[in-house]
Protein backbone atom coordinates (compact mmCIF):
# COMPACT_ATOMS: atom_id res chain seq x y z
CA UNK A 1 0.00 0.00 0.00
CA UNK A 2 0.88 3.32 -0.50
CA UNK A 3 0.72 6.14 2.00
CA UNK A 4 -1.99 8.12 -0.59
CA UNK A 5 -4.15 5.16 -0.34
CA UNK A 6 -6.90 5.21 1.80
CA UNK A 7 -7.11 1.79 4.39
CA UNK A 8 -10.91 0.38 3.98
CA UNK A 9 -12.17 -0.90 7.47
CA UNK A 10 -14.70 -3.69 8.19
CA UNK A 11 -18.07 -3.39 10.32
CA UNK A 12 -16.31 -4.50 13.20
CA UNK A 13 -13.32 -1.73 13.12
CA UNK A 14 -14.27 0.12 16.27
CA UNK A 15 -14.79 -3.16 18.13
CA UNK A 16 -11.12 -4.09 16.76
CA UNK A 17 -10.00 -0.82 18.04
CA UNK A 18 -11.99 -1.45 21.78
CA UNK A 19 -10.87 -5.06 22.06
CA UNK A 20 -7.15 -3.39 22.03
CA UNK A 21 -6.32 -4.05 18.65
CA UNK A 22 -3.05 -3.74 16.59
CA UNK A 23 -4.18 -2.47 13.29
CA UNK A 24 -2.34 -3.68 10.10
CA UNK A 25 -2.55 -3.00 6.13
CA UNK A 26 -3.63 -6.29 4.92
CA UNK A 27 -5.37 -6.49 1.35
CA UNK A 28 -6.72 -3.15 1.44
CA UNK A 29 -8.05 -3.32 4.77
CA UNK A 30 -7.38 -1.90 7.98
CA UNK A 31 -7.46 -5.37 9.84
CA UNK A 32 -6.02 -6.39 13.58
CA UNK A 33 -3.47 -8.73 13.34
CA UNK A 34 -3.66 -9.39 17.12
CA UNK A 35 -5.35 -8.39 20.56
CA UNK A 36 -4.40 -7.94 23.80
CA UNK A 37 -3.95 -11.68 24.19
CA UNK A 38 -0.91 -12.53 21.19
CA UNK A 39 -0.71 -14.43 18.42
CA UNK A 40 0.71 -17.53 20.34
CA UNK A 41 -2.24 -17.40 22.68
CA UNK A 42 -4.87 -16.62 20.60
CA UNK A 43 -3.94 -19.44 18.67
CA UNK A 44 -3.68 -22.00 21.57
CA UNK A 45 -6.88 -20.11 22.39
CA UNK A 46 -9.01 -21.08 19.06
CA UNK A 47 -7.41 -24.89 19.48
CA UNK A 48 -8.34 -25.70 22.91
CA UNK A 49 -11.75 -23.14 23.26
CA UNK A 50 -12.99 -20.87 20.95
CA UNK A 51 -11.54 -17.72 18.64
CA UNK A 52 -14.15 -15.11 16.74
CA UNK A 53 -12.33 -13.63 13.39
CA UNK A 54 -13.39 -10.76 11.43
CA UNK A 55 -13.11 -11.66 7.66
CA UNK A 56 -15.44 -9.12 6.70
CA UNK A 57 -12.40 -8.19 3.92
CA UNK A 58 -13.29 -11.16 2.22
CA UNK A 59 -15.43 -11.24 -1.16
CA UNK A 60 -19.10 -12.43 -0.71
CA UNK A 61 -20.49 -12.99 -4.09
CA UNK A 62 -24.02 -14.27 -5.12
CA UNK A 63 -24.33 -15.65 -8.72
CA UNK A 64 -28.21 -15.68 -9.63
CA UNK A 65 -29.30 -17.44 -12.64
CA UNK A 66 -31.07 -15.60 -15.32
CA UNK A 67 -33.19 -18.59 -15.65
CA UNK A 68 -34.09 -19.47 -12.44
CA UNK A 69 -32.58 -22.56 -12.45
CA UNK A 70 -29.61 -22.82 -10.13
CA UNK A 71 -28.42 -25.79 -12.60
CA UNK A 72 -27.87 -22.97 -14.91
CA UNK A 73 -25.48 -20.93 -12.36
CA UNK A 74 -23.63 -24.41 -11.72
CA UNK A 75 -23.25 -25.16 -15.21
CA UNK A 76 -21.70 -21.57 -16.01
CA UNK A 77 -19.47 -21.34 -12.89
CA UNK A 78 -17.95 -24.66 -13.95
CA UNK A 79 -16.78 -22.86 -17.21
CA UNK A 80 -14.44 -21.25 -14.70
CA UNK A 81 -13.47 -23.62 -11.73
CA UNK A 82 -12.35 -27.71 -12.48
CA UNK A 83 -14.70 -28.73 -10.03
CA UNK A 84 -18.14 -30.52 -9.95
CA UNK A 85 -20.71 -27.34 -9.02
CA UNK A 86 -23.70 -28.87 -10.52
CA UNK A 87 -23.40 -32.26 -8.54
CA UNK A 88 -23.05 -29.96 -5.30
CA UNK A 89 -26.58 -30.61 -3.35
CA UNK A 90 -28.32 -28.10 -1.99
CA UNK A 91 -27.25 -26.67 1.45
CA UNK A 92 -23.82 -27.90 0.69
CA UNK A 93 -20.52 -26.11 0.17
CA UNK A 94 -17.49 -26.86 -2.13
CA UNK A 95 -13.83 -25.71 -2.35
CA UNK A 96 -12.79 -24.72 -5.55
CA UNK A 97 -10.20 -22.77 -7.72
CA UNK A 98 -10.70 -20.41 -10.65
CA UNK A 99 -7.77 -21.49 -13.13
CA UNK A 100 -5.95 -19.49 -15.99
CA UNK A 101 -5.66 -20.86 -19.39
CA UNK A 102 -2.05 -22.00 -18.09
CA UNK A 103 -3.62 -24.12 -15.71
CA UNK A 104 -2.62 -21.51 -13.08
CA UNK A 105 -4.53 -20.49 -9.93
CA UNK A 106 -6.08 -16.66 -10.02
CA UNK A 107 -7.89 -17.83 -7.01
CA UNK A 108 -9.27 -20.24 -4.31
CA UNK A 109 -12.78 -19.89 -3.53
CA UNK A 110 -15.54 -21.62 -1.79
CA UNK A 111 -19.03 -22.08 -3.65
CA UNK A 112 -21.97 -22.76 -1.83
CA UNK A 113 -25.43 -23.94 -3.50
CA UNK A 114 -28.43 -22.61 -2.59
CA UNK A 115 -32.39 -23.34 -3.21
CA UNK A 116 -32.05 -20.67 -5.88
CA UNK A 117 -28.55 -19.48 -6.40
CA UNK A 118 -24.82 -19.94 -5.90
CA UNK A 119 -23.30 -18.14 -2.79
CA UNK A 120 -19.32 -17.17 -3.15
CA UNK A 121 -16.57 -16.51 -0.76
CA UNK A 122 -13.23 -15.03 -2.76
CA UNK A 123 -9.68 -13.86 -0.87
CA UNK A 124 -9.72 -10.04 -0.62
CA UNK A 125 -6.44 -8.97 -2.30
CA UNK A 126 -8.67 -11.44 -5.53
CA UNK A 127 -11.83 -10.27 -5.62
CA UNK A 128 -11.94 -7.31 -7.44
CA UNK A 129 -10.21 -9.29 -10.14
CA UNK A 130 -12.51 -12.24 -9.30
CA UNK A 131 -15.83 -10.30 -9.88
CA UNK A 132 -14.71 -8.59 -13.09
CA UNK A 133 -13.86 -12.55 -14.55
CA UNK A 134 -17.46 -13.35 -13.31
CA UNK A 135 -18.93 -10.52 -14.66
CA UNK A 136 -16.81 -11.44 -18.33
CA UNK A 137 -17.66 -15.04 -18.16
CA UNK A 138 -20.88 -15.79 -16.83
CA UNK A 139 -23.08 -12.43 -17.35
CA UNK A 140 -24.87 -14.38 -20.44
CA UNK A 141 -26.43 -16.69 -17.53
CA UNK A 142 -26.25 -15.19 -14.28
CA UNK A 143 -26.91 -12.08 -12.03
CA UNK A 144 -23.62 -11.50 -10.38
CA UNK A 145 -24.71 -9.41 -6.85
CA UNK A 146 -21.53 -8.19 -4.85
CA UNK A 147 -22.72 -8.75 -1.17
CA UNK A 148 -21.91 -5.61 1.27
CA UNK A 149 -22.18 -8.02 4.13
CA UNK A 150 -20.13 -8.82 7.37
CA UNK A 151 -18.37 -12.15 7.54
CA UNK A 152 -17.07 -13.78 10.89
CA UNK A 153 -15.76 -16.81 11.38
CA UNK A 154 -16.12 -18.87 15.05
CA UNK A 155 -13.66 -21.54 15.24
CA UNK A 156 -12.75 -24.08 17.51
CA UNK A 157 -13.76 -27.12 19.39
CA UNK A 158 -16.39 -24.90 21.68
CA UNK A 159 -17.57 -22.80 18.66
CA UNK A 160 -20.74 -25.28 18.58
CA UNK A 161 -21.98 -24.93 21.88
CA UNK A 162 -21.06 -21.07 21.76
CA UNK A 163 -23.20 -20.06 18.40
CA UNK A 164 -25.72 -22.25 19.29
CA UNK A 165 -26.60 -19.96 21.81
CA UNK A 166 -27.51 -17.66 19.25
CA UNK A 167 -28.96 -19.67 16.87
CA UNK A 168 -30.36 -22.83 18.21
CA UNK A 169 -29.93 -25.73 15.09
CA UNK A 170 -26.62 -24.26 13.91
CA UNK A 171 -25.41 -27.88 16.29
CA UNK A 172 -26.89 -30.20 13.47
CA UNK A 173 -24.74 -29.14 10.42
CA UNK A 174 -22.03 -31.40 9.38
CA UNK A 175 -18.90 -30.12 8.04
CA UNK A 176 -19.30 -28.06 4.72
CA UNK A 177 -22.96 -28.06 4.78
CA UNK A 178 -24.11 -23.89 4.40
CA UNK A 179 -27.89 -23.00 5.52
CA UNK A 180 -29.53 -18.99 6.00
CA UNK A 181 -30.95 -18.94 9.26
CA UNK A 182 -32.96 -15.78 8.75
CA UNK A 183 -30.40 -13.13 7.20
CA UNK A 184 -27.58 -15.35 8.76
CA UNK A 185 -26.19 -17.56 6.42
CA UNK A 186 -24.13 -19.57 8.05
CA UNK A 187 -21.27 -22.67 7.10
CA UNK A 188 -20.03 -25.51 8.88
CA UNK A 189 -16.17 -24.32 8.23
CA UNK A 190 -13.20 -22.45 8.34
CA UNK A 191 -9.57 -21.63 7.81
CA UNK A 192 -8.23 -23.31 11.41
CA UNK A 193 -8.62 -26.85 10.92
CA UNK A 194 -11.14 -26.95 13.68
CA UNK A 195 -14.65 -27.38 14.13
CA UNK A 196 -16.57 -24.09 13.35
CA UNK A 197 -18.79 -22.15 11.61
CA UNK A 198 -18.48 -19.01 9.20
CA UNK A 199 -21.58 -16.37 8.96
CA UNK A 200 -22.26 -14.19 6.67
CA UNK A 201 -24.75 -11.03 8.20
CA UNK A 202 -26.10 -7.62 7.23
CA UNK A 203 -23.34 -5.12 8.46
CA UNK A 204 -25.65 -3.08 10.44
CA UNK A 205 -25.94 -6.51 12.76
CA UNK A 206 -22.02 -7.70 13.00
CA UNK A 207 -21.36 -5.31 15.78
CA UNK A 208 -24.03 -6.76 18.49
CA UNK A 209 -23.98 -10.21 17.40
CA UNK A 210 -19.91 -10.16 17.77
CA UNK A 211 -20.21 -8.86 21.16
CA UNK A 212 -22.82 -11.34 22.16
CA UNK A 213 -20.15 -14.17 21.41
CA UNK A 214 -17.34 -12.20 22.94
CA UNK A 215 -19.47 -12.06 25.85
CA UNK A 216 -19.09 -15.86 26.23
CA UNK A 217 -16.01 -16.64 28.62
CA UNK A 218 -14.76 -19.28 25.77
CA UNK A 219 -14.88 -17.10 22.94
CA UNK A 220 -11.84 -14.89 22.08
CA UNK A 221 -10.94 -12.35 19.88
CA UNK A 222 -8.45 -13.43 17.52
CA UNK A 223 -6.53 -11.66 14.85
CA UNK A 224 -4.83 -12.47 11.78
CA UNK A 225 -1.39 -13.24 13.07
CA UNK A 226 -3.20 -16.12 14.39
CA UNK A 227 -5.36 -17.31 11.58
CA UNK A 228 -1.92 -17.53 9.18
CA UNK A 229 -0.44 -19.84 12.20
CA UNK A 230 -3.75 -21.93 12.50
CA UNK A 231 -4.45 -22.38 9.22
CA UNK A 232 -0.43 -23.06 8.56
CA UNK A 233 -0.79 -26.04 10.72
CA UNK A 234 -3.71 -27.12 9.64
CA UNK A 235 -1.75 -27.27 5.73
CA UNK A 236 -4.23 -25.03 4.43
CA UNK A 237 -3.28 -22.94 1.48
CA UNK A 238 -2.86 -19.06 1.75
CA UNK A 239 -3.43 -17.67 -1.68
CA UNK A 240 -0.67 -15.49 -3.20
CA UNK A 241 1.88 -17.37 -1.03
CA UNK A 242 1.67 -20.74 -1.49
CA UNK A 243 -1.08 -21.10 -4.58
CA UNK A 244 -0.86 -18.34 -7.44
CA UNK A 245 -1.27 -17.90 -11.12
CA UNK A 246 2.69 -20.04 -11.32
CA UNK A 247 0.70 -23.12 -9.39
CA UNK A 248 -0.96 -26.00 -10.59
CA UNK A 249 -3.70 -27.49 -8.51
CA UNK A 250 -1.93 -30.65 -9.18
CA UNK A 251 1.27 -29.37 -8.12
CA UNK A 252 -0.50 -27.67 -5.30
CA UNK A 253 -1.73 -30.91 -3.94
CA UNK A 254 -5.29 -30.33 -4.21
CA UNK A 255 -6.20 -32.88 -6.92
CA UNK A 256 -9.02 -34.03 -4.29
CA UNK A 257 -10.75 -30.45 -5.22
CA UNK A 258 -11.38 -31.98 -8.68
CA UNK A 259 -13.83 -34.83 -8.88
CA UNK A 260 -14.24 -37.63 -11.27
CA UNK A 261 -16.55 -35.81 -13.56
CA UNK A 262 -14.36 -33.01 -14.02
CA UNK A 263 -11.54 -35.37 -15.08
CA UNK A 264 -10.81 -37.34 -18.39
CA UNK A 265 -13.55 -39.30 -19.11
CA UNK A 266 -15.58 -37.85 -16.70
CA UNK A 267 -19.15 -36.51 -17.86
CA UNK A 268 -18.07 -32.78 -17.99
CA UNK A 269 -14.46 -33.42 -18.55
CA UNK A 270 -12.52 -30.17 -18.90
CA UNK A 271 -13.71 -27.54 -20.10
CA UNK A 272 -12.18 -25.36 -17.46
CA UNK A 273 -9.13 -22.79 -18.49
CA UNK A 274 -5.69 -24.82 -18.47
CA UNK A 275 -7.84 -27.89 -19.02
CA UNK A 276 -5.07 -29.17 -21.35
CA UNK A 277 -2.64 -28.83 -18.43
CA UNK A 278 -4.72 -29.96 -15.48
CA UNK A 279 -5.96 -32.87 -16.88
CA UNK A 280 -2.19 -33.92 -18.60
CA UNK A 281 -0.95 -33.31 -14.86
CA UNK A 282 -3.57 -35.23 -13.43
CA UNK A 283 -2.71 -38.50 -15.37
CA UNK A 284 1.07 -37.84 -15.85
CA UNK A 285 1.90 -36.23 -12.35
CA UNK A 286 3.16 -32.31 -12.22
CA UNK A 287 7.05 -31.40 -11.83
CA UNK A 288 6.82 -30.02 -8.34
CA UNK A 289 4.92 -30.76 -5.33
CA UNK A 290 3.68 -28.72 -2.62
CA UNK A 291 4.64 -30.49 0.82
CA UNK A 292 5.05 -29.60 4.45
CA UNK A 293 8.05 -28.75 6.05
CA UNK A 294 9.48 -29.85 9.76
CA UNK A 295 12.99 -27.74 10.44
CA UNK A 296 15.36 -29.58 12.98
CA UNK A 297 15.68 -27.46 15.75
CA UNK A 298 14.20 -24.38 16.23
CA UNK A 299 14.75 -21.81 13.85
CA UNK A 300 11.70 -21.02 11.76
CA UNK A 301 11.76 -20.89 8.26
CA UNK A 302 9.70 -18.10 6.29
CA UNK A 303 8.54 -17.40 3.21
CA UNK A 304 11.13 -17.13 0.25
CA UNK A 305 13.72 -19.66 2.24
CA UNK A 306 15.60 -21.15 -0.20
CA UNK A 307 15.42 -25.18 -0.56
CA UNK A 308 18.67 -27.31 -1.32
CA UNK A 309 19.30 -30.91 -2.10
CA UNK A 310 22.14 -31.11 0.04
CA UNK A 311 24.22 -29.40 3.06
CA UNK A 312 27.01 -27.46 0.88
CA UNK A 313 26.74 -26.38 -2.94
CA UNK A 314 24.36 -26.70 -5.51
CA UNK A 315 21.30 -24.97 -7.06
CA UNK A 316 18.26 -24.54 -5.05
CA UNK A 317 15.45 -27.47 -6.05
CA UNK A 318 12.44 -25.65 -4.32
CA UNK A 319 11.59 -22.94 -1.85
CA UNK A 320 9.20 -22.45 1.63
CA UNK A 321 5.97 -20.38 0.56
CA UNK A 322 4.70 -20.52 4.24
CA UNK A 323 6.78 -20.83 7.51
CA UNK A 324 6.91 -19.69 10.90
CA UNK A 325 6.21 -21.34 14.49
CA UNK A 326 3.59 -23.50 15.17
CA UNK A 327 2.36 -22.72 18.28
CA UNK A 328 0.28 -26.14 18.45
CA UNK A 329 2.62 -27.99 17.31
CA UNK A 330 5.52 -26.72 19.57
CA UNK A 331 8.49 -25.86 16.69
CA UNK A 332 9.04 -24.42 13.54
CA UNK A 333 6.72 -25.23 10.58
CA UNK A 334 6.09 -24.47 6.66
CA UNK A 335 4.95 -25.55 3.58
CA UNK A 336 7.01 -25.35 -0.20
CA UNK A 337 7.42 -27.03 -3.40
CA UNK A 338 9.64 -29.63 -4.00
CA UNK A 339 10.77 -31.62 -7.62
CA UNK A 340 8.10 -34.15 -7.06
CA UNK A 341 10.90 -37.08 -6.49
CA UNK A 342 11.62 -35.37 -3.00
CA UNK A 343 8.57 -34.70 -1.98
CA UNK A 344 7.52 -37.84 0.27
CA UNK A 345 7.44 -37.19 3.70
CA UNK A 346 10.42 -38.21 5.73
CA UNK A 347 12.76 -37.19 2.43
CA UNK A 348 15.75 -34.64 3.81
CA UNK A 349 16.49 -31.45 2.72
CA UNK A 350 18.16 -28.10 3.63
CA UNK A 351 17.48 -24.41 3.94
CA UNK A 352 18.85 -21.49 3.70
CA UNK A 353 18.53 -19.33 6.97
CA UNK A 354 20.78 -16.19 7.16
CA UNK A 355 23.73 -17.98 4.78
CA UNK A 356 23.54 -21.48 6.66
CA UNK A 357 21.96 -24.46 5.08
CA UNK A 358 19.34 -25.96 8.05
CA UNK A 359 18.00 -29.15 8.17
CA UNK A 360 14.07 -29.45 7.10
CA UNK A 361 12.56 -33.00 6.63
CA UNK A 362 9.62 -33.21 4.27
CA UNK A 363 6.11 -33.99 6.71
CA UNK A 364 2.48 -34.70 6.19
CA UNK A 365 0.18 -32.43 5.97
CA UNK A 366 -2.04 -31.42 8.08
CA UNK A 367 0.77 -30.73 11.20
CA UNK A 368 -2.19 -30.87 13.38
CA UNK A 369 -5.53 -33.39 13.64
CA UNK A 370 -8.66 -32.38 12.25
CA UNK A 371 -11.36 -31.47 14.42
CA UNK A 372 -13.76 -31.05 11.22
CA UNK A 373 -17.26 -32.52 12.13
CA UNK A 374 -17.76 -34.46 9.23
CA UNK B 1 20.39 1.55 33.35
CA UNK B 2 21.22 3.12 30.15
CA UNK B 3 19.41 2.50 26.57
CA UNK B 4 19.81 2.98 22.53
CA UNK B 5 17.83 3.92 19.64
CA UNK B 6 17.45 -0.37 19.42
CA UNK B 7 15.37 -0.38 22.16
CA UNK B 8 18.69 -2.04 24.14
CA UNK B 9 18.88 -1.66 27.82
CA UNK B 10 22.87 -1.85 29.35
CA UNK B 11 23.52 -2.37 33.26
CA UNK B 12 26.84 -2.60 34.73
CA UNK B 13 27.22 -5.66 37.04
CA UNK B 14 30.68 -6.45 38.31
CA UNK B 15 32.54 -4.41 35.56
CA UNK B 16 30.89 -5.89 32.71
CA UNK B 17 28.02 -4.52 30.52
CA UNK B 18 25.13 -7.04 30.73
CA UNK B 19 22.83 -6.38 27.07
CA UNK B 20 18.86 -7.28 27.14
CA UNK B 21 15.99 -5.69 25.14
CA UNK B 22 13.20 -3.67 26.34
CA UNK B 23 9.81 -4.18 27.61
CA UNK B 24 8.60 -2.07 24.85
CA UNK B 25 11.05 -3.55 22.10
CA UNK B 26 9.43 -7.04 23.26
CA UNK B 27 6.03 -5.81 23.65
CA UNK B 28 6.87 -4.69 19.66
CA UNK B 29 7.99 -8.28 18.88
CA UNK B 30 5.31 -10.12 20.28
CA UNK B 31 5.85 -13.78 21.23
CA UNK B 32 9.73 -14.63 20.99
CA UNK B 33 10.26 -18.25 19.50
CA UNK B 34 13.59 -18.68 18.79
CA UNK B 35 17.09 -16.79 19.59
CA UNK B 36 19.95 -17.60 18.28
CA UNK B 37 23.27 -15.97 20.69
CA UNK B 38 27.18 -15.16 19.72
CA UNK B 39 29.61 -17.34 20.86
CA UNK B 40 31.76 -16.47 23.72
CA UNK B 41 34.88 -14.50 23.07
CA UNK B 42 33.27 -13.15 20.39
CA UNK B 43 34.92 -9.31 19.48
CA UNK B 44 32.25 -7.13 18.37
CA UNK B 45 31.70 -3.80 17.31
CA UNK B 46 28.94 -1.37 17.47
CA UNK B 47 26.17 -2.24 15.03
CA UNK B 48 27.47 -5.50 14.42
CA UNK B 49 24.75 -8.31 14.34
CA UNK B 50 25.30 -10.66 17.24
CA UNK B 51 21.63 -12.10 18.13
CA UNK B 52 19.02 -13.61 15.85
CA UNK B 53 15.69 -12.92 17.51
CA UNK B 54 12.75 -14.55 15.92
CA UNK B 55 9.10 -13.92 16.74
CA UNK B 56 5.63 -15.68 15.89
CA UNK B 57 5.95 -12.49 13.54
CA UNK B 58 9.25 -11.92 12.03
CA UNK B 59 12.85 -12.01 12.62
CA UNK B 60 15.04 -9.08 13.89
CA UNK B 61 18.46 -8.83 14.70
CA UNK B 62 20.14 -7.23 18.14
CA UNK B 63 23.03 -5.22 17.38
CA UNK B 64 26.14 -5.17 19.70
CA UNK B 65 25.86 -1.51 21.16
CA UNK B 66 29.18 -0.89 21.58
CA UNK B 67 32.64 -2.24 21.12
CA UNK B 68 33.60 -5.15 23.52
CA UNK B 69 34.14 -8.80 23.68
CA UNK B 70 31.26 -11.20 24.25
CA UNK B 71 32.28 -12.85 27.69
CA UNK B 72 29.06 -14.34 28.50
CA UNK B 73 25.77 -15.60 26.87
CA UNK B 74 21.98 -16.34 28.08
CA UNK B 75 22.19 -20.18 27.34
CA UNK B 76 18.83 -20.43 29.50
CA UNK B 77 16.88 -18.28 26.03
CA UNK B 78 17.73 -20.92 23.78
CA UNK B 79 15.43 -23.47 25.34
CA UNK B 80 12.86 -20.56 26.37
CA UNK B 81 12.78 -17.75 24.05
CA UNK B 82 9.33 -16.67 25.63
CA UNK B 83 11.75 -15.65 28.60
CA UNK B 84 11.89 -12.43 26.51
CA UNK B 85 8.47 -11.43 26.92
CA UNK B 86 7.85 -12.40 30.30
CA UNK B 87 10.90 -10.59 31.87
CA UNK B 88 12.61 -8.41 29.04
CA UNK B 89 14.60 -6.22 31.81
CA UNK B 90 15.54 -8.85 34.14
CA UNK B 91 15.90 -12.63 33.72
CA UNK B 92 15.89 -12.41 29.99
CA UNK B 93 19.11 -10.56 29.63
CA UNK B 94 21.23 -12.08 26.36
CA UNK B 95 25.03 -11.53 26.67
CA UNK B 96 27.42 -9.52 29.02
CA UNK B 97 30.26 -7.42 27.08
CA UNK B 98 34.08 -6.32 28.46
CA UNK B 99 34.44 -3.04 27.45
CA UNK B 100 37.79 -1.16 27.67
CA UNK B 101 36.25 1.85 28.76
CA UNK B 102 32.65 1.87 30.85
CA UNK B 103 32.73 5.90 30.37
CA UNK B 104 31.54 4.81 26.77
CA UNK B 105 27.74 4.28 27.64
CA UNK B 106 28.24 7.89 28.98
CA UNK B 107 26.57 8.67 25.56
CA UNK B 108 23.72 6.62 25.98
CA UNK B 109 20.15 7.42 26.96
CA UNK B 110 19.44 7.35 30.49
CA UNK B 111 15.67 6.10 31.53
CA UNK B 112 13.98 9.41 31.29
CA UNK B 113 15.64 9.68 27.55
CA UNK B 114 14.49 6.52 26.84
CA UNK B 115 11.14 7.08 27.59
CA UNK B 116 11.19 9.87 25.81
CA UNK B 117 11.94 8.44 22.70
CA UNK B 118 9.75 5.79 22.52
CA UNK B 119 6.98 8.72 23.07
Amino acid sequence: MDGTTELHQTPLYDLHLSLGAKMVPFAGYDMPVQYRMGVMKEHLHTRAACGLFDVSHMGQVILRPLSGDVADAALALERLVPVDVLGLKTGRQRYAMFTDEAGGMLDDLMVARWDDALFLVVNAACKDADIAHLRAALSDTCEILVQDRALIALQGPDAAAALARLVPGIETMRFMDARAFGDLWISRSGYTGEDGYEISLPAAGVHDFATRLLDMPEVAPIGLGARDSLRLEAGLCLYGHDIDTGTTPVAAGLTWAIQKTRRAGGARAGGFPGADVILAQLSDGAETARVGLRPEGRAPMREGVALFADGTGGEPIGRVTSGGFGPSVGGPVAMGYLPAPLSSPGTRVYGEVRGKRMAVDVAALPFVQQGYKR
Amino acid sequence: MKYTEEHEWLRVEDDLVVVGITTHAAEQLGDVVFIELPDVGTMVSKDDEVVVIESVKAASDILAPIDGEIVEVNEALVDEPGKVNDDPEGDAWFFKLKIEDLSEMDDLMDEAAYKKFVG
